[in-house]
C-alpha cells in the first residue's frame, strides 16, 4: 500500500474521532452455536487501521501527551480464551473458550447473572488476571505472554480502573489520588497540575481537590475514582459495576459522567454490570453465562446513538 | 506524592501502632547505647589505666614478660641509656612520642623489724618526674586525674607503698591508712596469746624509734649476681593502687635506688622501657617505627617490643567479655524489634490487601509494593534510632554530669559513673545504623508477602 498522508479508504474522520466504517462481526463461541467461529485474528488483521498509512501529523489525529492516540482504535480481541479456578481441589471453569472482539472507542457492558464470569472476564481483559489458555489482544500487542512487571508497565500506560467500592487511597487526598499514576509515569509536576485540575474540573470535582476520601460522598468518590482512570489518558477504561454501591440517582448521574467522559477523551469504556441503566447506555452489550458468550448485542451505526 | 510521602503517611494511618513500633526501635536503640557508652567507658578507663602505668609499649629483654618475674634482675637491658636516647632522637618517633623512661622492675621482701612483720613485694624502680608526665596521659577525657606520685621531691631513699603493704607490715598509723583496726587487733590477740615472761622479753627486744624510723621499712632482694642485698627505704606515703592483688605488694622506689639494690656497683640496667604515645591510635604505625629502630641499634635483636594490651591481658579479657554481653543484649533488643516491627507490618499489609491489589492494578510492580512496605519499615527504623539516639545522649549526659560513682570489678576504688556516647560516632552509627538495619528486615518479610500477593484475590479481599 502506498505511503500516502491520508487515512485509509476504510476510515472516515467524524468529528475527530475515527470510526470504522465497516462493523466487525463479532463472534462468540458458545456451544449452542458452534458454526459461527472465525478466526479473530484473522479478522482483527483486516479490520484494523493501517496506521502505517497514518501521518501522526494528520490533523484527525490528535497525539496524548502520555498515549498517542495513533493506536486508540485497536480493538480488544479474546482468542480461545479459557480460565478455571481451583476451589477445594475441585477445578471450576470461570471462562470457557471466549472468542471476542471489542469495539474501539465504544460503551461495552458485559452483563450476566451472578457468577457467570463478566468479572472474570473483565479481570482478564485488564491485566490483572492470566487466562489459562488463549489469546488476548490490547493495543495491538498480544498481552498473555508479557511478564509480571511488563503487564504492570502495560496497565500503567494503557488500562484505566474503576472499582465498584472505589479503591481511593484513604490516606491521599482526591487531588492526590489523580496524580498518583501521573507520579508513577514520572510527569513534570506543572504537567501533572494541568493533567489533574483538567480531569477534576471535567468531574466537577475541582473544588473538592483537597478532600480526602474520606470527606467526599459516594459518588464523588466515585467520580475521583473515573478521573484516576483516565489520568495516563488510557485507551481501555475497566469499570466492576461502578454503580452498585451508589444510590439510583448518583448511579445514573455517574454513568451519565462516564459516557460524556468516554465520548470527551475517546476512550473505551468496558463495563460488567447487570444494572439496566447501564445497559441502556451501553453501545455493545456482551452476556454471559456460565462462563461462555451466549449472546452479544451491538449498536452496529457508525454514530453512537443519541443521548 | 512520592513514595516516600505515601509511606510517610501510611504510618500516621493507625498511629497507636506505629508509635508502639516506634517507641520499640527507639527503647531499643536507647539501651544499647546506655549500655554501649558505659562499657566503653569501662574499656577507656581501663586502657587509661593500663597505658599511665605500663605504657603503650615497653623494651623488655627477650624473654623477660614470661620467664623474668622470678629474677627479673637477671634481665637487665645492657646500655639502656642508649636504647632510650635513640627512642627519644629518633625523628619518626618524635611527633608520636609522649613519655619514654625506664623502669628495673624487682622482687624481694619488705620487712617492718619494728613491728616484726615482714611479706613479699614486687618493687619498681621509677623515675619519679617522667612518670608523673605519664600519669597526666588522658586521651579519653576523663574527669578526675591520677594523683603524682608521692615520691616526688623525695630522697633517693624514699618509697611508696601499697596500702595492703602498709597493713601487712603494720604502718598503717604511721602511714594513716585506714581499715587497719582488724590487723591491729590480731596483733594484740596473739600477744595476748604469750606466755607473761615472753610478752615481756619481746617488749624489751622491741627498738626504740624515732618519727622517722617509725616509716622506715628494709628491703631484701637478690642482686644481679644471686646474693641478696638490702636496702633501708623510708616510706613516705601508702598509696591505694586500685586493684587490691597489687595494692598487696606494691612497692616504687627511686630508679637509682632500685638499681643500686640490685645491681650495686655494676652498670645499672633497666627491666624495661615504657613508651607512652600521644595517641593510642598511632600504636600500628608506632610499632613499626620502633621494630625499625630496634633492628637497627646494638643488641636490638635481643629486645621485644610489647604492648600494654600484651602486657595486661586483663584488658583483653574484659573488653571482650563486655562486648560478648553488648552483642547479647543486642541481639536480644533486635529480636524484639524485629518481632514488633514485623507484627506492625504484617497487619499493615493484611489491613491494606485492597489497597495492594489496587496499586497493582493501575500499574504498580511488585518491586515498588516491595519497596513502599519496606520504606515504611525503615521509615520507624530511622525515626526511631534518630529518637533513641537524641534520649540516650540526653540520659548520658545527665549521668554524667549526677556525680554517680561505683566500684568496677577488680578494683577497690570508686570511679565517676559515665556513659560515653557523646563523641562516640562510630557507637552511634552502629547501633542506628543496625535498629534501621533490623527494621528492615522486618519489613522485608511482610512486603515480600504483599508484592506476591494476587491482585484478583488482594482487590476481592474483604
Amino acid at each position: 500500500m502506498p505511503k500516502c498522508n491520508c487515512l485509509p479508504s476504510s476510515h472516515v474522520a467524524i468529528r475527530g474521532r475515527r470510526k470504522i466504517r465497516r462493523p466487525l462481526e463479532l463472534i462468540a463461541k458458545h456451544p449452542d452455536a458452534p458454526d459461527n467461529q472465525l478466526d479473530l485474528r484473522k479478522v482483527f488483521n483486516a479490520h484494523k487501521p493501517d496506521m502505517e498509512n497514518v501521518s501522526p501529523t494528520s490533523p484527525s489525529l490528535s497525539t496524548d501527551p502520555i498515549t498517542s492516540r495513533n493506536a486508540r482504535d485497536e480493538p480488544v480481541v479474546l482468542n480461545h480464551v479459557n480460565k478455571t479456578y481451583l476451589l477445594d481441589a475441585i477445578n471450576v471453569p470461570a471462562l470457557t473458550d471466549i472468542n471476542v472482539l471489542i469495539r474501539p472507542n465504544r460503551f461495552t457492558v458485559l452483563s450476566g447473572p451472578s457468577g457467570s464470569g463478566k468479572t472474570t472476564l473483565l479481570n482478564v481483559i485488564g491485566c490483572i488476571d492470566r487466562p489459562d489458555s488463549g489469546e488476548l489482544i490490547i493495543a495491538g500487542k498480544s498481552v498473555q505472554d508479557m511478564d509480571d512487571d511488563a503487564l504492570s508497565d502495560f496497565r500503567a500506560r494503557h488500562i484505566g480502573f474503576i472499582f465498584q467500592n472505589f479503591n481511593l487511597l484513604p490516606v491521599l487526598n482526591a487531588y492526590e489520588n489523580v496524580e498518583y499514576p501521573l507520579v508513577m509515569a514520572g510527569l513534570p509536576v506543572a504537567d501533572r497540575r494541568k493533567r489533574v485540575e483538567s480531569l477534576l474540573k471535567s468531574v466537577g470535582l475541582l473544588e473538592k481537590a483537597r478532600n480526602r476520601p474520606g470527606q467526599l460522598s459516594g459518588g464523588q468518590r466515585q467520580r475521583v475514582a473515573i478521573a484516576r482512570a483516565l489520568a495516563r489518558s488510557p485507551r481501555l477504561v475497566l469499570a466492576d459495576e461502578p454503580t452498585a454501591n451508589l444510590d439510583s440517582q448518583t448511579g445514573a448521574m455517574i454513568i451519565r459522567l462516564m459516557r460524556k467522559i468516554q465520548k470527551n477523551y475517546q476512550v473505551s469504556f468496558i463495563f460488567s454490570s447487570h444494572d439496566p441503566m447501564v445497559l441502556a447506555e451501553a453501545d455493545d452489550a456482551i452476556f454471559i453465562n456460565d462462563g461462555h458468550i451466549v449472546s452479544i448485542k451491538r449498536d452496529d451505526d457508525d454514530m453512537p446513538p443519541a443521548r | 506524592m512520592t513514595t516516600f510521602a505515601l509511606a510517610l503517611r501510611n504510618l500516621l494511618r493507625n498511629r497507636r501502632r506505629s508509635m508502639t513500633s516506634l517507641l520499640a526501635v527507639m527503647i531499643g536503640g536507647f539501651a544499647l547505647l546506655l549500655f554501649g557508652g558505659y562499657i566503653r567507658n569501662i574499656a577507656y578507663g581501663l586502657e587509661t589505666g593500663f597505658v599511665t602505668q605500663s605504657g603503650h609499649f615497653q623494651i623488655q629483654k627477650k624473654d623477660f614478660f614470661l620467664y623474668g618475674n622470678g629474677n627479673p634482675g637477671a634481665y637487665g637491658i645492657n646500655g639502656y641509656q642508649d636504647v632510650l636516647k635513640a627512642v627519644r632522637t629518633d625523628t619518626r618517633l618524635a611527633p608520636l612520642l609522649s613519655v619514654a623512661t625506664p623502669t628495673l622492675q624487682l622482687g624481694g621482701i619488705a620487712g617492718n623489724f619494728a613491728a616484726s612483720a615482714s611479706r613479699t613485694v614486687v618493687g619498681s624502680g621509677v623515675v619519679v618526674d617522667e612518670q608523673n608526665q605519664m600519669r597526666l596521659w588522658n586521651e579519653y577525657g576523663f574527669p578526675k586525674l591520677p594523683d603524682p606520685l608521692a615520691l616526688t621531691g623525695t630522697a633517693s631513699d624514699a618509697a611508696v607503698i601499697g596500702t595492703g603493704v602498709a597493713r601487712a607490715l603494720d604502718l598503717c598509723a604511721e602511714l594513716k591508712v585506714s581499715n587497719c583496726q582488724r590487723a591491729a587487733a590480731q596483733v594484740a590477740a596473739s600477744a595476748a596469746a604469750l606466755p607473761n615472761d615472753l610478752a615481756a622479753l619481746s617488749m624489751q627486744e622491741t627498738p626504740k624509734t624515732t618519727a622517722q624510723a617509725k616509716t622506715a621499712i628494709e628491703l631484701l632482694a637478690p642482686s644481679a649476681r644471686g646474693a641478696p642485698n638490702v636496702a633501708r627505704l623510708n616510706v613516705v606515703k601508702a598509696e591505694e593502687q586500685g586493684v587490691k592483688e597489687l595494692d598487696d605488694i606494691f612497692v616504687a622506689l627511686h630508679l637509682v635506688q632500685a638499681q643500686k639494690l640490685i645491681y650495686g656497683s655494676e652498670a645499672p640496667k633497666a627491666t624495661a622501657i615504657l613508651l607512652l604515645l600521644k595517641r593510642t591510635e598511632d600504636m600500628p604505625i608506632a610499632r613499626q617505627y620502633l621494630g625499625d629502630l630496634l633492628a637497627k641499634i646494638p643488641g636490638g635483636d635481643d629486645l621485644a617490643l610489647l604492648d600494654f594490651k600484651t602486657l595486661n591481658p586483663f584488658f583483653g579479657q574484659t573488653v571482650r567479655l563486655f562486648n560478648v554481653i553488648f552483642g547479647f543484649i543486642s541481639l536480644l533488643i533486635g529480636t524484639i524489634v524485629v518481632f514488633m516491627l514485623g507484627n506492625t507490618m504484617s497487619m499493615a499489609v493484611v489491613e491494606r490487601t485492597v489497597e495492594i491489589g489496587t496499586l497493582r492494578a493501575i500499574g504498580l510492580k511488585r518491586d515498588d509494593i516491595r519497596n513502599l512496605f519496606v520504606l515504611e519499615g525503615l521509615l520507624i527504623g530511622i525515626l526511631g534510632a534518630v529518637l533513641g539516639v537524641t534520649l540516650a545522649l540526653i540520659v548520658s549526659g545527665l549521668v554524667n554530669v549526677s556525680g554517680l560513682s561505683w566500684i568496677p570489678p577488680g578494683r577497690i576504688t570508686e570511679v565517676a559513673l559515665t556513659v560515653r556516647i557523646w563523641g562516640e560516632p562510630d557507637l552511634i552509627f552502629i547501633t542506628a545504623f543496625g535498629l534501621i538495619l533490623v527494621a528492615g528486615i522486618s519489613a522485608w518479610f511482610p512486603s515480600q508477602r504483599a508484592a506476591r500477593m494476587n491482585i484478583v484475590d488482594a482487590l476481592r479481599h474483604v
